[in-house]
């Protein structure tokens, strides 16, 4: 089965969704994030949905529990590049996906995630 | 060139799914929806694509290219002969889900189109009807 590859860059992990997913395929993705924020001990995930289309309720399930189950691992998430039709169609859909961080793009989604681990004050190096 | 006529897709597995609202992103391009009607025809085919599937265990959808007055749309049925929905009422409340989803699903493509229809019976199936004009 195709899979969304999770690249690691630094300290965070980057996914970059390029295809219409079917939902076993979300589903997969959600698997291997967790057991790689695990393995990687990540601070931050960065998930860039910037060539999606279209984002219905499973795929907002989907990033909406992504970004739970990451805070439980002790990583932030960060939705990034979603469009603006998008955005308004989600909107109107009902989900507004509150407890989802994002951001405009890659640049600005990985400044926040550098504040917002910043200010945490916990990086491993000062415990 | 300005698309007619009609057609069916089969929606029996998750590939399906995602060629149904590929297809629809194709017939509202056609029409020359914005990308933002596009984007809610797609996005409200998608949420029943899959309730027909994974509660109605596999349909159907036809779509239609229909003229009103002075305007054209497209119209989606959904079939499925699944158990039919018991609380019709229920299941059109934001939040409220049988499966796996969020609850948005029927509610939530309401919201997205023009008209929207929904015919339903125990052990006989569910249809559910959409139009976006242009």
């Amino acid at each position: 089965m195709e899979r969304i590859p999770i690249l690691r860059m630094g300290e965070f992990l980057l996914v970059t969704i390029q295809i219409d997913m079917h939902d076993q395929m979300a589903l997969k993705l959600q698997d291997d994030l967790s057991n790689a924020i695990q393995k990687h001990a990540t601070r931050g995930v960065l998930i860039d949905i910037s060539s999606l289309e279209m984002v219905d309720s499973f795929i907002g399930r989907m990033v909406a529990d992504i970004s739970g189950m990451g805070r439980l691992l002790g990583s932030e998430t960060i939705l990034v590049g979603m469009q603006p039709a998008v955005a308004i169609t989600l909107v109107e859909l009902g989900l507004s996906l509150p407890g989802v961080a994002t951001a405009l793009n890659v640049e600005r989604g990985m400044a926040l995630l550098r504040r917002k681990i910043d200010a945490d004050g916990t990086d491993d190096a000062e415990r | 060139m300005t698309p007619n006529g009609k057609g069916d897709t089969p929606l029996r597995s998750e590939h399906d799914i995602v060629l149904a609202r590929q297809l629809v992103r194709r017939l509202t391009q056609e029409l020359q929806f914005s990308l933002v009607d596009q984007t809610k025809m797609v996005t409200a085919a998608s949420e029943l694509a899959r309730n027909a599937y994974v509660y109605g265990r596999g349909g159907t959808m036809h779509w239609e290219i229909v003229a009103g007055e002075s305007r054209r749309g497209l119209k989606l049925l959904f079939a499925d002969e699944g158990p039919g929905i018991p609380n019709l009422d229920l299941a059109m409340t934001d939040g409220w889900t049988s499966g796996k989803g969020l609850g948005m699903g029927l509610t939530g493509a309401k919201r997205l189109v023009n008209e929207f229809d929904i015919d339903t019976s125990i052990n006989g199936g569910t249809r559910v009807t959409i139009v976006r004009w242009k």
